[in-house]
Parts: C-alpha cells; sequence; structure tokens
C-alpha cells in the first residue's frame, strides 16, 4: 500500500510541477518556475531510487491504481507494473531530467520563454514515466502519444522560426505514421486477447502460437507475426529507425537540453523499451525478429555515415544517436532485450553528455552551432572538453567506459544470433564501430582541437541548414570578431559532470548483474530453444575485467582505434584530404548531403501525393457532396423543418391542451386493444 | 377496534418532517425580518437544506423501509436522488440570490418559502409507495412551481406563462389521476408495490389496465417535458424569472425520473412491454422536435428549453431498455444509465443557467443569444466555462454528457434496439450545431457589451466549481456511475 503511494507520487510530482509552472507561466517569477519543477523532479527521481530498491528486495507489483472506464467486457486502468525493467527505465528517466532540468537554468537563461520550457520538460518527465511504469496497453499509448506532444512541442519551442514550425510539424507527421501501426498492433491485440493488460496478454500468448489470420489475398499470416510487426512500426517511429528516422535531425531545431533529453536520452528509447517489455510476444516470432534486426543494422550503419559530413554539431550528435538506436534494435533482434536495455541506459548516460556538452560549446560560441567556425575550444572550456572528450571514448566504445560493455555485448550477441539476416546485421554493427569512432573524433578534433577558426567575420555564410533564416531570436549569433569562448557556468558543468561518472563507471558496474545475474529474471521472456543468443554469451563472459583483456584481441577494439587515427590524420593532420575526396566522389557525397534522398522521397511523393489526393477530395468530395449536398443540402432541410415546426407553437393554450389531447389519443388508438 | 392501531415510524420521513416544520418556522421568521436582502430568511433556508441532507445521510440505511401503512417508502434510490436534490436547489438558490435582489417586483422572504416547499413536494414524490402519497408530493411541488413562476408580478410574460403551466398542469394531473383510478380499478389496490405484486399473481382485465397505463405515462411525460405533452416547456422556461427557470430545470427532473421510476418500473414492470412501446414513441418524438427547434431559438432560455426536451428523450431510452422481451437482465444496467444521464444533465443545467444568471444585472437579461457574443473577450474564464456546459451537453468527449450519452446508448444496444440508437446519434448530431453556436458566438464574434462580468467572488467560484465539475465527472464519471448503479440495485428487488 505504502508502495503504491509511492508509485504515484513518482509519476505525479512533475506533473505537479508542470501545471504550476505551465498554467502559471506568466505570473510567477523564473525563479519559482524552475524551483517548483524541478523540485518536482528531485522528489521524483529520489523516489525512483527508492522504488529500485525496493524492487532489488525483490518486492515488484502490477496492479491497477484508478478504473478510468468500463465499457462491456472491457476495462480501462490506470495501472502500475513495477519490476527490475521499469525501475531500471525510471532511474534512467528521471536522473537524466533532472540533470537537464539543472542545466537549463544555464542555456534557457535569457529566453523569454523560460517557464514554459520548464513546464514542457516536467510534463515530458511525467509523460515518460507514465509509459515505462504503465501495467496495459491502453496506458502504453498514453504515454506514448503524451511524450510525442511534448516533443512536439519542445522541437517547435521556437515556433517563430519557419525551419522548427517544420521540423515539428515533420516529427508530428512521421510519428503518425509509425502511431498508426502501432494503434493497429494494439487493436490486434484487444480482438483477439480481449484484454489490454499486459499479464494477461503475455499469459494467454502461447495459445495463439499457431493462429493465422488473413489480411488480403489469399496469404495466411501468423497473428503473432502481424502483432509483433505493426507494435514494431509504432517503435520506428519513435525510435526513428530507417525509413521512419527523418524527424530525428530536424527535431534539433529545439533547444538543446531537449536534444539530450527527448531526442537521445528517453523518448527514442521507448520503442526499444516497449519492444523489450513485449518480449513474450516477439519470442514468438523469428519473421518479426528478423525485420527488426535487418531494420536496426540498417539504421546502424547507414545513419552513421551520415554523421560524418555534418557541420552543425548538434546534427552530428542527432546521426549519433540514430546509428546508436539502431544498434540498440539490432540487439532486440538479436533477441538480447537485455543487452539492448543496457545500451539504452549507458547511452543515457553519454549520449545526454555529449548533447550537454554541445550545448554548453553552443553557449560559450554565443550560439553559433558550425563547427567550422570553432577549434581550440579545448582552454577556453576545459570542463566542457573533458567531459566531451569521456562522453566520446563511451560513445565508440573504449574498453573499460560504459559504451564498451553494452556495444561489444549487443556485437557479441549479433555474431551469436542466426536468424535470418544476422550476417548482414553483423557486418553492419562492426563496420558501425569504425563509422562511429570517425564521426565522433572528427568532431572532437574539429571542436576541441586545432585552429582557432572563431570569432571571424562569418556572420555572412551561416550554417547550412539555418541559411533562410530571418533572425528573430539572439540565437545563432557567433562570436564577434576578436571574442573569445569563456566556460559555461556551474548549472551547466554540473549536470556534465554528474553525467560523466555514469558515462564512465556504469558499464563496468552494471554488466553483470544486468546481462547474466538474473536481473531481468521473468520480466524478460527469451525462446531459449529458438533463440539462444543470451545462453552463448553468458557461456563466453567471464566478467567485466576479463572482458577488456579480450577485448584487445578483437575486431572492435582495432576498427575503433582506426576511426580515431583515421579521424586525427584527415582532421589535424592533412585537412586537405577530406576535402580532396569530397570532389572525388562527388556523386557519393550528394548522397550523402542529401541524405539518401528519404526527404526528397517523401516531400515529392508522400507528402505531394497526399496533396494531390487531398486536392481530389476536396474538390470532388467534399465541395460538390459533402458540403454541397450532404451539409448544406441537410443543413437547409433541417432549419426548414425547424421553421416548420416551430409555428406549432403559437402561444395559445388551447393549442397546447389540443396537442396533449391528440397525443393521448394517439397513444389510446396505438395501444388499447378492445 | 383502534387496538390495532400501530403507530407508524416517523424515522424513514424524517427529512420531510424536518423541511416542513423549517419551511413553516422560516415563514413565520420571515415576518419579523426587516432588512430587504432578506438574509436571515436566505441562511435559514440553506441551513434547513443542509439539516436535511444531515438526516438524510444520518437515517440512510442499505435496506428499503416502508412506513405509514406502506404508503412511503425510504430507500438506497430515495436516499441518493433526495440528497442530489438538496444539493441542485442549493445551488439554484445561492445563484438566485443576486437576480432576484435586483428585481424589486419579486416577493423574497415567499421565494425561499415555496421553494421549500416545492422541494418538500419532490421528496415526498422520491419516497412515495402509494398513488395518493405520488399524487400529494406531485401536487404540492407543481402548486410551488406554478406560484414561482408567478412571482415576479410587473412582468406579464411570467404571468402568462404561471397561468399556462397552471391550466395545463391542471390537465396532466387530471390524466394521471384518472390513470391511476383505471389501475385501481384492474387491480383494486393503490399501493404501488402491491399493484406490481397484483399483476404478478393474479389476471387482470388487460384493456382497462392498458387504458390506465396510457393516461399514467401522459401525465409522467407532462411532468418529464417530452413531446407531445411539452407545449409549456419553452413558453415556461422563457417567462419565468431565470432564477425560477433554473430551478425547474434542475431539482423537479430528478422528481420526475423518480416518479418514473416508482410507477412504471416498480409498479408496472409486468406491463413493460406497453409503456416502454409508448415511451418509445415519445422519447424519438422529444429527441427530433427538440433538437430541431431548438436550432430556430434566438432565445437561451427557449434554447434550453428545447434542449431539455430533447435531453429527457433521450433519457428515457435508458428506462425503455430495461426489459427485453420478458428477460430482465440487463434492467439494472439501464435504469442506472438513465439515472446517471438525469442527474449529470441537472448538474449541467444548473452551470448552464448559473452562467446566464452571472451575466444579468439589473434591468437586463441577457438572455439572447446575442448576449452572449464575444464572451471570450469579456471574460474568457466564464467563457470557458459555458463551453464546458455546451459541449458536455452536446455529448462531445471528454465531458460528462459523452459518457452519460455513451451509457444510454450502450444499453440500447445491448438491448437490440440498433435504428433507436442510430436515431439518437443523428438527433444527438443535429443538436450539436445549437450547441456548438453558442461557443462559437462567445469565441468568434465581437462582444455588444463591454462590460467585465461582476457578482460576488463566493458565486463565481461555485459556479466555476461547477463548471469544472462536468469536465471533472467527464474525466472521472466511474464513481457517479457506479454509485448510480449501487442505489438501484440496493432499491430494486
Amino acid at each position: 500500500m505504502e508502495m503504491q503511494k509511492l508509485y504515484l507520487l513518482v509519476a505525479l510530482a512533475p506533473l505537479f510541477g508542470a501545471a504550476v509552472a505551465g498554467l502559471l507561466c506568466r505570473v510567477i517569477p523564473r525563479w519559482l518556475g524552475h524551483t517548483v519543477t524541478i523540485a518536482g523532479v528531485a522528489v521524483s527521481f529520489i523516489g525512483s531510487v527508492l522504488v529500485f530498491q525496493d524492487v532489488m528486495a525483490g518486492n515488484t507489483f502490477n496492479g491497477p491504481v484508478y478504473t478510468w472506464m468500463t465499457t462491456g467486457d472491457y476495462s480501462f486502468h490506470v495501472g502500475f507494473l513495477i519490476d527490475s525493467l521499469t525501475a531500471t527505465m525510471m532511474l534512467v528517466v528521471t536522473f537524466v531530467s533532472l540533470m537537464v532540468h539543472i542545466y537549463t537554468i544555464g542555456y534557457m537563461h535569457e529566453d523569454p520563454g523560460y517557464n514554459r520550457f520548464f513546464s514542457y520538460i516536467s510534463l515530458f518527465t511525467f509523460s515518460m514515466l507514465m509509459l515505462v511504469m504503465s501495467n496495459n496497453f491502453m496506458q502504453l499509448f498514453f504515454g506514448w502519444e503524451a511524450v510525442g506532444l511534448v516533443s512536439y512541442l519542445l522541437i517547435g519551442f521556437w515556433y517563430t522560426r519557419p525551419t522548427a514550425i517544420f521540423a515539428n510539424m515533420k516529427a508530428f507527421l512521421v510519428n503518425r505514421v509509425g502511431d498508426f501501426g502501432f494503434i493497429l498492433g494494439i487493436g490486434l491485440v484487444l480482438a483477439h486477447f480481449g484484454s489490454l493488460d499486459y499479464a494477461t496478454v503475455f499469459a494467454k500468448a502461447p495459445e495463439f502460437a499457431n493462429t493465422t489470420i488473413n489480411i488480403w489475398g489469399a496469404a495466411d499470416w501468423s497473428l503473432m507475426t502481424v502483432v509483433c510487426i505493426c507494435l514494431f512500426i509504432g517503435a520506428m517511429g519513435k525510435s526513428a529507425q530507417v525509413p521512419l528516422h527523418v524527424w530525428l535531425p530536424d527535431s534539433m531545431e529545439g533547444p538543446t537540453p531537449i536534444s539530450a533529453l527527448i531526442h537521445a536520452a528517453t523518448m527514442v528509447t521507448a520503442g526499444i523499451f516497449m519492444v523489450s517489455r513485449m518480449s513474450p510476444l516477439f519470442e514468438m516470432s523469428t519473421t518479426a525478429l528478423s525485420f527488426v534486426l535487418v531494420i536496426g543494422a540498417i539504421t546502424a550503419l547507414f545513419m552513421g555515415f551520415l554523421g560524418i559530413i555534418q557541420n552543425d554539431i548538434k546534427r552530428v550528435v542527432a546521426y549519433s544517436t540514430l546509428s546508436q538506436l539502431g544498434y540498440m534494435t539490432v540487439a532486440l533482434g538479436a533477441s538480447a532485450y537485455s543487452v539492448a536495455v543496457f545500451h539504452l541506459m549507458t547511452h543515457a548516460f553519454f549520449k545526454a553528455l555529449l548533447f550537454l556538452g554541445a550545448g554548453s560549446v553552443i553557449i560559450g560560441m554565443h550560439h553559433d552551432q558550425d563547427m567550422r567556425n570553432m577549434g581550440g575550444l579545448r582552454k577556453y572550456m576545459p570542463i566542457t572538453w573533458i567531459t566531451s572528450l569521456l562522453g566520446s571514448l563511451a560513445l565508440i566504445g573504449t574498453p573499460f567506459f560504459a559504451g564498451f560493455y553494452s556495444k561489444d555485448s549487443i556485437i557479441e550477441a549479433v555474431a551469436a544470433s542466426h536468424i535470418p539476416g544476422a550476417g548482414f546485421a553483423y557486418f553492419a554493427v562492426l563496420a558501425g564501430v569504425f563509422v562511429t569512432a570517425f564521426y565522433s573524433f572528427r568532431m572532437y578534433f574539429l571542436v576541441f582541437h586545432g585552429e582557432e577558426r572563431f570569432g571571424k567575420a562569418h556572420h555572412d555564410e551561416h550554417t547550412g541548414d539555418h541559411d533562410d533564416e530571418e533572425v528573430s531570436h539572439d540565437h545563432h549569433h557567433g562570436l564577434a570578431p576578436g571574442q573569445k569562448p569563456h566556460e559555461s557556468p556551474w548549472v551547466v558543468t554540473l549536470p556534465l559532470v554528474l553525467l560523466a561518472i555514469p558515462s564512465v563507471l556504469i558499464g563496468y558496474v552494471a554488466i553483470e548483474p544486468l546481462l547474466y545475474g538474473g536481473y531481468f529474471e521473468g520480466v524478460i521472456h527469451i525462446d531459449k530453444v529458438a533463440h539462444p543468443v543470451m545462453e552463448e554469451l553468458a557461456h563466453e563472459f567471464h566478467g567485466p575485467l576479463a572482458m577488456v583483456a579480450h577485448a584487445f584481441r578483437t575486431a572492435p577494439f582495432w576498427l575503433a582505434l582506426s576511426g580515431v587515427v583515421v579521424a586525427w590524420f584527415f582532421y589535424m593532420k592533412r585537412p586537405d584530404i577530406p576535402a580532396a575526396i569530397q570532389r572525388r566522389f562527388s556523386g557519393l557525397n550528394a548522397i550523402l548531403e542529401n541524405k539518401y534522398f528519404f526527404d526528397k522521397i517523401n516531400e515529392t511523393v508522400f507528402a505531394g501525393g497526399a496533396r494531390l489526393l487531398g486536392r481530389g477530395l476536396w474538390r470532388g468530395g467534399d465541395v460538390a457532396v459533402i458540403d454541397g449536398f450532404i451539409v448544406n443540402g441537410s443543413a437547409k432541410v433541417v432549419g426548414w423543418m425547424a421553421a416548420v415546426v416551430r409555428y406549432f407553437q403559437t402561444g395559445y393554450v388551447y393549442h397546447y391542451a389540443f396537442t396533449m389531447i391528440i397525443g393521448l389519443l394517439l397513444l389510446l388508438t396505438l395501444w388499447v386493444r378492445v | 377496534m383502534f387496538n390495532d392501531f400501530v403507530a407508524p415510524s416517523l424515522y424513514p420521513a424524517a427529512p420531510e418532517i424536518f423541511l416542513l416544520f423549517m419551511a413553516c418556522v422560516i415563514l413565520l421568521v420571515d415576518l419579523g425580518v426587516k432588512s430587504p436582502r432578506r438574509t436571515l430568511t436566505f441562511v435559514l433556508t440553506q441551513l434547513t437544506l443542509l439539516g436535511c441532507a444531515a438526516i438524510t445521510l444520518l437515517t440512510s440505511n442499505t435496506e428499503v423501509v416502508y412506513t405509514f401503512s406502506g404508503m412511503f417508502v425510504d430507500d438506497m434510490m430515495a436516499d441518493l436522488l433526495k440528497l442530489l436534490v438538496y444539493g441542485a436547489v442549493m445551488l439554484a438558490l445561492f445563484y438566485s440570490r443576486e437576480y432576484i435582489q435586483d428585481r424589486q417586483a419579486i416577493p423574497k422572504g415567499e421565494y425561499f418559502v415555496l421553494a421549500l416547499l416545492a422541494t418538500l413536494g419532490m421528496l415526498v414524490m422520491i419516497s412515495a409507495n402509494h398513488f395518493l402519497t405520488l399524487y400529494l408530493g406531485l401536487e404540492m411541488m407543481s402548486l410551488s412551481l406554478y406560484a414561482m413562476v408567478a412571482l415576479n408580478r410587473e412582468s406579464a410574460i411570467s404571468t402568462e406563462a404561471a397561468m399556462k403551466y397552471f391550466i395545463l398542469g391542471a390537465l396532466a394531473s387530471g390524466l394521471l389521476l384518472y390513470g391511476m383510478s383505471m389501475i385501481y380499478g384492474a387491480t383494486g389496490s393503490l399501493e404501488i408495490t402491491e399493484v406490481g405484486e397484483r399483476l404478478y399473481t393474479y389476471s387482470v382485465d388487460k384493456s382497462v389496465l392498458v387504458f390506465g397505463i396510457v393516461f399514467l405515462v401522459a401525465g409522467l411525460a407532462f411532468k418529464l417535458g417530452v413531446v407531445p405533452f411539452h407545449m409549456w416547456v419553452p413558453d415556461v422556461y422563457h417567462g419565468a424569472p431565470t432564477s425560477v427557470t433554473l430551478f425547474i430545470a434542475a431539482a423537479p427532473k430528478l422528481a420526475a425520473f423518480a416518479i418514473v421510476m416508482r410507477l412504471l418500473v416498480s409498479g408496472l414492470i409486468t406491463q413493460a412491454a406497453d409503456w416502454q412501446g409508448m415511451l418509445i414513441v415519445l422519447s424519438v418524438l422529444s429527441m427530433g422536435i427538440g433538437n430541431l427547434v431548438a436550432i430556430a431559438q434566438t432565445n437561451i432560455k427557449r434554447m434550453l428549453a428545447y434542449s431539455a426536451i430533447s435531453h429527457m428523450g433521450f433519457m428515457l431510452l435508458g428506462i425503455v431498455t430495461g426489459v427485453v422481451g420478458g428477460d430482465a437482465r440487463f434492467a439494472l444496467n439501464a435504469y442506472s444509465s438513465a439515472m446517471f444521464y438525469v442527474v449529470t444533465y441537472v448538474l449541467t443545467t444548473l452551470a448552464g443557467f448559473g452562467l446566464i444568471m452571472m451575466l444579468t444585472r439589473a434591468g437586463f437579461e441577457s438572455d439572447e443569444l446575442d448576449d452572449f457574443k464575444g464572451l471570450n473577450k469579456r471574460s474568457p474564464w466564464f467563457a470557458a466555462m459555458m463551453m464546458f456546459v455546451m459541449l458536455s451537453m452536446a455529448g462531445i468527449p471528454f465531458f460528462v454528457g459523452f459518457f452519460a450519452k455513451f451509457s444510454v446508448l450502450q444499453a440500447v444496444v445491448a438491448a437490440g434496439y440498433y435504428w433507436l440508437a442510430v436515431a439518437a446519434v443523428l438527433f444527438s448530431l443535429v443538436g450539436a450545431f445549437y450547441y456548438l453556436r453558442v461557443v462559437k458566438l462567445m469565441y468568434f464574434d465581437e462582444p455588444k457589451i463591454q462590460e467585465p462580468i461582476e457578482g460576488p467572488l463566493f458565486i463565481k467560484v461555485l459556479v466555476s466549481a461547477n463548471g469544472l465539475a462536468v469536465a471533472a465527472l467527464g474525466l472521472f464519471p466511474q464513481f457517479l456511475m457506479s454509485l448510480c448503479a449501487y442505489a438501484l440495485m440496493r432499491s430494486l428487488t
């Protein structure tokens, strides 16, 4: 009972903060706005720690907290499922959120929408917690949509910028595509299982192992495959997997703290979390797992390539996020759910760190995001430099760092998997290691080392993606000639330091219990006969130190190292080489510059097609049939009838009495049989 | 021969007795009150209602208790409805206070006493288990209401409305009494539960019985205000002072629901096939005519009158789907959906008229639709409240009106009347037009009047709470729904 109240407190404290800061955003002073939201999230974080300890002590919970409504045989509950997976997610979400809240004080310092911003990020924390704590699909969907909404609001936070509005619209539309699949999956679950509670559905799932359904034509599909693929399409939208990834890079239009919290550490991992939660369903369909694996592999490799040619510091990190989400998805496909969650966790820390570090650089550069204008920042921003270096080392999988343990485990898991597509996935994740190291250290060298390129007259040549922007805010100013960047205030650097600690250590600490210690026992279900990946991994695992020792004899380490060296050579030693390559392979470069033409295809084929169809329906269907005939026609009929019937209300009392008598006679003649 | 006389237990009727006593006391006290505001009378009236609520709560139990030789019944349904009546009356009086203060012609002391006596009538109706008790309560309420409608003695339109109400009400009472006498003729009993039992055990003359039922249904239909016994509704709503309109529009609907349950469900459930058929006709006509004619109105009180007609028609759908082909499996579900509907309708109506009265002041009624133009510019908060009321009445999720409509429709579908459900939805669609028109006027038109909305803070808070309740109950409808179901389950056997 006591714990139930704690669960509610964890979820509702950020909502309270969001409500206060949001509803009263024009009334309350700034210090109150950030105090109340930070207090809410801090309460939530402490609560999560307590919940985590409680779960570690073996107490889990699954039950409804409030029945929202009952219709027919279905009742819709607000309920919590608290187990090790939930507790892990709660810790990650509230910790990163707390860091981002604190960081925001410094980052949004001059923004007129200060309280509004705090309200949104607290609302996001609430939504995300509802999502991960849910014990049923209904609430999961609520949280899913709520985080989507907040993401939309935050991408368009600077709503006077046309690019921001374009980006949030794009994110919204692309996520609709994913959500469409997701809700179809949920609908199928409800239709066949008759329930939306996880526990009931998972318990019933084995009964449906051989059920097939007919979608169209003569082909029969396994029900579980269709359900899982539909659900995964939802995950593809939210977790930005190819081809629904196009919104994520554009989402960088939002303020940097958001990019860290929502578009790197937490929300985009909702899809990963969801698939892990649904492991009992996914395990029943090897076809669906193969699909997951291949999509993840494509995302992991090809999005990494795009990171290489970006000049906007945030976009490099954004593509790196896409690529890492691909890694997590690959782990899911290989049935290594716990590894995916492990990587999710380590990634949350080091990617939030990298984003916040990038944000700190942006503050130092007076909101100039173009790496070509940076260089040599190391001596001006020492804390940002060292934390970013640690983050990058974690990202590329340097032995002993957090990312090493999770990413190496993924690669080994794929190597051990034998489902269709595993060979391609193995190649993709291996090649991805080199690419990751290359673009990460390209960014690192361009920003922190080398020639100081800032303070030169570059105002005529803005960042590629923001050319068309009229300056409506005081962002994107850049440094004036002669100005020097400076280290950010403590509210910015403190979260960096606090995030750097888990980025370095968490892998070493957590790998053994999380992957091999029965931590997810009874939470994540794996079909050990069909997908024995984790068994094989456990067989080869001899402790975290042994893993480091072993790493020096494996390909990933040398690939990462060569990535770093090549980046150093290209961008520190011989900056003329990349330019030459760019000229030589202009065709390839064009493909990358245009992000494989995904946006072009979407804009011409889908958006254009939709507009064409819309115009046709509008002219033919809407204007002619619906407006002309149905709406105006029926409105005319209704208006005419209203006017006629109205005349019966004459105002004469004997007419009224007469009507009553008529009514009485009508009833008498209809019902009385003598 | 009087030795076997047993003094009846007064306990179940304690709220009514207290109310009657206090009404007399207040009448006397009012003689001595000199202040034009009659604060003492007002406070005493409200305290009386609070006292009644306390007594009802304290004497409430889950059993069905009969007293006065079976003429009077106290069960959970009665308790719940009575509590809601007190609440509705109290709110109505709070909202009315400023309004009647601003109008010199309305006598203040009598207003509160009449309201109390009308409330007494409703309580008796709710607890009636005998045709005569029921009739007594009905007349008690109706006579008080006729007088209240006419209270504004300087207004010709009020007097006219009261006159029409009185004449037609007398006619309806006649119909009801005639129906009762027919049923007495057929069954030989005036006690409602006894009638039910006799119909179950003995065979009775079918044509006399049905003849009686037709008259009963006609009388009830008048009280509910459903077509074709609805003609008084627009004139009375329009003609009465707005505070009285609010009074009539709210609590009496609960009492009317109660007598429908008592007469038709407790007494005549065996004849459900007959009266359900009649009510279906009345229901469809009400939804049709109510919604259609509401569109043509320019006066918001008249518009809400037609809206009330259509809502009562919709509520009847819950009553007519209780018994399907002799099978009463879904009865509880259907009746509790009707009860939920009427309760939430009363709540929404209270908020609506409360807001209308906030906009009035001395010499200005603010009852034309045009008076709502640009309300958002004058007061965004109260415009939002009015929007809640209108959206809820239109049945838009997630306001309480949606869940009310939804649960009734669910009962209709469960009973297999698909065409009826379709018709109800279509008529609601027509109805959405005039509700949304008010929203459009408030938000998209330029205001005719610029002055801000004034009024005591307490009333503002109360109206806001009422409006927010309409929204909040839409988010958390389950409690009230299960309360209605529980009360009915405990009362119907």
